[in-house]
């Protein structure tokens, strides 16, 4: 099992005509992906390497029972694309591309409230469940099936550990990019949950950066929901107090945003975390001797 | 993009918000032609993006064109708390019945905009969270509704009544900051009555949503009046993610978080990290070569630590990149190269290939900052 998307997910690629793409359309076929359609305004009927390529979302969904997105467009043209994908009733939108409006996102993510779809970012690499479909950028290669499910606000950051837990034949059930903007689709929150149902993920890394409170809240949520067990990373330890916020910041949040802050939460929780890429491939494999 | 007082109190003017009369002197004899325009009695406020000028002698209250002359004086010559000061705001002085603070900004976790209005102000705000939480009204404003007449009424329903008026259009006013030019924090504080019955914003906090800058130009543009280092220009105009920091090991990654994670492993190495460059996603080898180009020309860097994780980046592109800034320039110090993911091998045999006297080759992350770390130690040791 695995969590949001399985061999059976079918992808539409809004943007499949671009550069980026095609070729990010390509790599995730090639990976395995069920890649049935893509959109591109206007060049409805043509069809890059096999693929069917048509005017609207609507109509892809339609013609080929696409049941995920996979948003490669650029920033000014992505709200737009996610509101189609939305309203053209796709359960999933995955949105890759980076640099969207804060206040145009603020607008997506309160159309999405209470509505039946999940968003996976923006700017994030998307999500992978290996050896069944790689929706998004992350390179199939690093990963393998396994037990682990993995949820990360960084992109890099996250390649870089699934490689050590790899390397350490520690596989992984879904690897999800939330993405690094303030507002955002899935969270921590919405991840852990996921991962706490999915009867084959025995465990969790959750891999969270300095700014906003993600992290305090997944803390809480894991000291009062989760049975399975969760390793965290925090990046951003020496990164340099950040430039004026202003001071109405810290009062929303109660906190400081500090990865120190974070660590101590996580740990007040009974969460192991770990002191780099390395200590948290280490951290894993202990907990899942234990749990064995 | 952190806007300064008196840029923020542009834009503030050009929404209808009241301020108190004033202009902008970049030397001490314009301070004293705007201070005899405005009749002598001015403050004089440096222009810096640090809090506690009031107590730290930021802001002079004078009380005549002479005195604005040579308080700006002092402020532009010694600087804010070691910070350089280019600008003075030179303003009427008024007399202040009462103090308030308001402000709108993010909340991430709701992923809505929260209005405050406080009836305490002209002081650190956090201070009266803590000791008169009740002084603070806030309200959750709905992106697609916006701040509705009735939210703002609420806001500033326990304030004196003779101010609520003025301060309720004045919170209408800052949210439509918040749409009309993408700003993530618009913070008054103080917002103040005065002894004639009139609500002005004393100071100015505007923050604009670096993602949104394309659709402002006129804001982008303020950024010219930014001092700015050379080294932080070039990076900013070639696009990359750089921020000066004091160590001498010279950090270049792929992605923020990696780029993150990397100044910590090489501080638990025991060395301080130089910077923080963060090439960004795909980059290509005309950006790697900038990238090692710009840490490069930071004196203290005593060597550098070149960590990729390929995703979109290809390896061999990196390698390309770095080969092809050590053509464009000299580095005096070595270069520790980790690359890992697509294209990887590719990379490294193109490095072992050029076996260019300054790269060292590491494969993993941990050891090239242990490496990178020794090395900038042994360099610092050598030089001295």
């Amino acid at each position: 099992m695995a969590v949001l998307v399985d061999e059976r997910t079918k992808v539409a690629v809004q943007g499949i005509t671009g550069r980026e793409g095609t070729f990010h359309t390509l790599r995730n076929r090639a990976y395995g992906t069920k890649v049935v359609a893509g959109v591109t305004p206007g060049k409805g009927g043509q069809d890059v390497e096999g693929i069917p390529v048509f005017d609207t979302v609507t109509e892809a969904v339609r013609r080929t029972g696409a049941d995920a997105s996979l948003i490669l467009v650029p920033a000014r043209f992505s709200p737009d694309a996610i509101y189609e994908a939305a309203d053209a009733g796709v359960p999933l939108i995955v949105c890759i591309t980076e640099g969207i409006p804060i206040q145009d996102m603020a607008l997506v993510a309160n159309y999405l409230i209470g509505k039946p779809h999940m968003l996976v970012g923006p700017n994030c690499p998307g999500l992978i469940s290996p050896g069944k479909s790689n929706v998004g950028i992350i390179p199939g290669e690093i990963c393998k099936p396994g037990p682990v499910g993995l949820i990360s606000r960084s992109g890099t950051l996250t390649y870089q550990i699934v490689n050590e837990l790899t390397h350490r034949g520690i596989g992984q059930s879904t690897c999800i990019g939330m993405g690094g903007d303030p507002i955002h689709g899935i969270g921590f929150v919405d991840a852990l949950a996921r991962f706490e149902e999915d009867p084959e993920t025995r465990g969790v890394v959750l891999i969270g950066e300095i700014g906003g409170d993600d992290e305090e809240r997944a803390a809480d949520f894991i000291s009062d929901h989760m049975t399975t067990p969760v390793v965290a990373y925090v990046a951003g330890f020496s990164a340099p107090p950040g430039k004026r916020m202003g001071h109405a910041g810290a009062i929303v949040t109660g906190s400081s945003g500090t990865a120190k802050g974070k660590a101590e939460a996580f740990e007040a929780a009974g969460v192991p975390v770990g002191r780099n890429p390395v200590h948290v491939a280490e951290l894993v494999e202990e907990t899942l001797a234990k749990t064995a | 993009m952190d806007l300064y007082e008196h840029q923020g109190k542009e834009l503030f003017a050009k929404h209808g918000i009241p301020l108190v009369e004033g202009s902008v002197a970049e030397s001490p004899e314009q301070a004293r032609r705007i201070a005899e325009r405005l009749g002598g009695r001015v403050a004089v406020k440096a222009q810096v993006q640090i809090g506690g000028r009031g107590k730290g002698g930021g802001i002079a209250l004078v009380e005549s064109p002479a005195d604005a002359e040579s308080a700006a004086r002092r402020i532009l010559s010694e600087g804010f708390r070691g910070t350089p000061v280019t600008r003075v705001l030179v303003e009427r002085l008024v007399e202040i019945a009462e103090q308030f603070y308001a402000a709108i900004t993010l909340d991430r976790s709701a992923q809505r905009y929260l209005a405050m209005v406080s009836s305490e102000g002209g002081i650190v705000i956090e201070e009266v969270a803590r000791a008169t939480p009740e002084a603070i009204r806030r309200v959750e404003v709905d992106p697609i509704l916006g701040l509705r007449t009735y939210q703002a009424r609420y806001l500033v329903g326990h304030l004196p009544a003779s101010a609520r008026e003025g301060a309720a259009g004045i919170a209408q006013k800052m949210y439509a900051i918040v749409t009309a030019a993408d700003a993530t924090l618009v913070e008054i504080n103080p917002l103040v009555l005065l002894g004639d019955g009139a609500v002005v914003a004393l100071d100015s906090k505007v923050t604009i949503d670096d993602n949104a800058l394309s659709r402002h130009p006129d804001l982008a543009a303020l950024r010219s009046a930014f001092p700015v280092d050379p080294t932080q220009a070039r990076a900013n105009e070639k696009g990359l993610q750089y921020v000066k920091l004091d160590g001498e090991v010279g950090i270049i990654g792929n992605g923020a978080g990696l780029v993150m994670s990397t100044l910590d492993v090489v501080t638990q190495a025991g060395g301080r990290p130089a910077n923080f460059l963060d090439v960004g996603g795909g980059a290509s080898a005309d950006m790697m070569a900038t990238s090692l180009e710009v840490v490069l020309s930071d004196p203290a860097v005593r060597s550098v630590l070149v960590n990729i994780f390929g995703g979109i980046t290809r390896g061999e592109l990196v390698a390309q990149g770095i080969l092809e800034a050590l053509s464009r320039i000299e580095a005096g110090v070595p270069i520790v190269v980790r690359l890992d993911g697509t294209n990887a091998e590719e990379g490294r045999r193109i490095l072992e290939k050029a076996a260019h006297p300054r790269i060292v080759a590491v494969p993993t992350m941990l050891e090239a900052a242990k490496k990178a770390v020794e090395l900038a130690t042994t360099a610092s040791a050598g030089a001295a």
